[in-house]
């Protein structure tokens, strides 16, 4: 806690590393899993194929991976941020396309007989159903994330892992405690900024429990 | 002109081992309830589904007020078409209100007459604005929400309503209170409507007319009473249970089998119905009271007496 206290300014610019890392990586997840999650969406027999081979990845231990990707994309953040692209994809995927098959058939068919277009349907009763459940996969993907940047210091990516490594080599308990302290505060935030997010999106929902 | 024309309409489904709808052709008057009535997979919904395009027929054509709909984009006929569908289909993201608002807001209006127009729809299916606007649908009873989803399809005032088995999922009690509602409704507002339904009972209450379907197929095309007098064949026969003569009764009206008020009349000690109500309720009423005649009202003055005996001529004549 001291060294917190002791060193902002350092353990401030490990964060903004880190967040940099996770944002840049959600980023790239999301924009990748909203048209595979739409593929799968319409084409139901990828679902198999695709949510499996993503499963299958998530499966295989970060540090491993990311030492598959260092060959490709060098030791740096690179190949961290692909790495936390590739383990999210099954959280966003799944979440995305299990969201759009719950949405009530009565809701969508009602939607096209009352004279709604395709692209008025997606916006005004798809998107807002579907975004709550949509969220709560993002939420889920931010702390896989988070921790999976935490390794990246191994990997040059620098981030708030690198108090940790720092404090393991060097003996510093202090470092060690600063570090776990700092990436725990950041998951529970960035948790519950995500969580009030998808609490907002539901009107429907906040009504029915107060 | 007929609201509503089916001309030799026939769809079949790819991979149907039959037509799902095999050569319709029947027309629907301007201004009559008309329900089309068949046991499931009879193709009632697919006929419903192809007024507003939902489903496009293969053979045949359709035509509202004389224009051929194929004529007209899928969205804009929809948007000119009441559409009330079984589990109310209602957007549980949207308040009562703004489900209201989708089709004036599809259509452009401006916001003040929107306004206006679900204060109005609400009163109109009794429910309170002032209590239900903000609502949201989970928040409201099986009864509640089909009422909202009868003044959504409502509320860009469409001359046509097409109503999918819309009480199919609500109990007994509150589908005669709707059912009650419809014919309230339709007194006001005159609309041409297409009414799905498998329920026997519910046809008969609520039908000028009632199309009844089989395999596809148009097998009688008339009034509630002259299908129960005179089914087409034995399938109708059995459908409606033309045998259960109560059932016929219930179509009947007090007035027509009335006998006209004696010159001596001055009983007021027999027990009143109105002229509207059907000679199920009179007989009810004289089984419950156990009084030899009823006093007719019309308007609240008595017009004529029933007894027993006028019920019994009625039955015999009408069979």
């Amino acid at each position: 806690m001291s060294y917190l206290l002791s060193n902002p300014g350092d353990v401030l610019t490990l964060l903004l590393q880190h967040l940099r890392m996770t944002g840049i990586a959600l980023g790239i997840a999301i924009a990748l899993a909203v048209p595979l999650a739409l593929l799968v969406s319409r084409l139901r027999w990828l679902a198999v194929p695709v949510l499996g081979g993503l499963g299958v990845l998530y499966t295989i231990p970060s540090l491993a991976l990311i030492i598959f990707l260092v060959p490709l994309f060098g030791l740096n953040a690179t190949s961290v941020i692909v790495a936390m692209v590739l383990y999210t994809q099954v959280i966003l995927v799944r979440n995305l396309t299990v969201g759009l098959a719950g949405i009530n058939s009565a809701v969508l068919e009602a939607a096209r007989g009352m004279g709604m277009s395709v692209a008025q349907r997606w916006w005004r009763v798809q998107v807002p159903l579907v975004l709550p459940v949509f969220l709560a996969g993002v939420r889920i993907a931010a702390i896989v994330a988070i921790a999976i940047a935490t390794i990246g210091a191994k990997f040059n990516a620098g981030g708030l892992g690198k108090l940790l490594f720092d404090g393991i080599q060097t003996n510093r308990y202090d470092k060690i405690v600063a570090g776990a302290i700092a990436v725990a505060v950041l998951a529970l935030v960035i948790n519950g900024l995500l969580l009030a997010l998808e609490h907002y999106t539901q009107p429907q929902r906040r009504l029915k429990h107060e | 002109m007929s609201a509503i024309q089916f001309d030799d309409v026939s769809l079949r489904f790819a991979g149907g081992a039959r037509p799902a709808v095999n050569r319709v052709t029947c027309q629907v008057n301007s201004g009559e309830i008309v329900v089309i009535l068949g046991p499931s997979g009879c193709g009632k919904t697919t006929l419903l589904k192809m007024v507003n395009r939902l489903y496009e027929p293969t053979a045949g054509n359709i035509f509202l007020d004389g224009s051929n709909i194929r004529q007209l984009k899928a969205t804009k006929l929809r948007q000119q078409i009441g559409y009330v569908i079984q589990q109310s289909g209602l957007f549980p993201h949207m308040t009562v209100a703004d489900n209201v608002a989708v089709v004036p807001k599809l259509l452009g209006w401006p916001k003040p007459q929107i306004q206006a127009r679900i204060d109005e729809l609400l009163d109109l299916v009794k429910l309170s604005p002032g209590e239900f606007r903000d609502r949201y649908p989970a928040q409201l009873s099986g009864g509640q929400q089909q009422r909202v989803g009868i003044a959504r399809a409502l509320a860009g005032n469409p001359a046509i309503m097409l109503m999918d088995e819309p009480f199919g999922a609500i109990d007994a009690i509150t589908r005669t209170a709707l059912q009650d509602e419809i014919l309230r409704l339709q007194g006001q507002l005159k609309k041409t409507v297409l009414f799905v339904s498998h329920d026997v009972e519910e046809a008969l209450r609520l039908a000028d007319r009632i199309l009844i379907m089989r395999l596809g197929e148009v097998v009688q095309f008339d009034t509630p009473f002259n299908l129960l007098t005179r089914p087409a064949d034995e399938f109708v026969h059995t459908l409606l249970g033309a045998d259960d003569m109560v059932r016929q009764l219930g179509l009947l009206r007090v007035g027509a089998a009335m006998m006209a008020l004696p010159p001596n009349y001055s009983n007021g000690h027999n027990p009143t119905l109105s002229h509207l109500d059907s000679l199920r309720d009179a007989l009810s009423l004289i089984l419950k009271t156990g009084a030899p005649a009823l006093t007719v009202l019309e308007g609240g003055n008595p017009v004529g007496l029933l007894t027993l005996d006028h019920i019994r001529e009625s039955a015999v004549n009408g069979r």
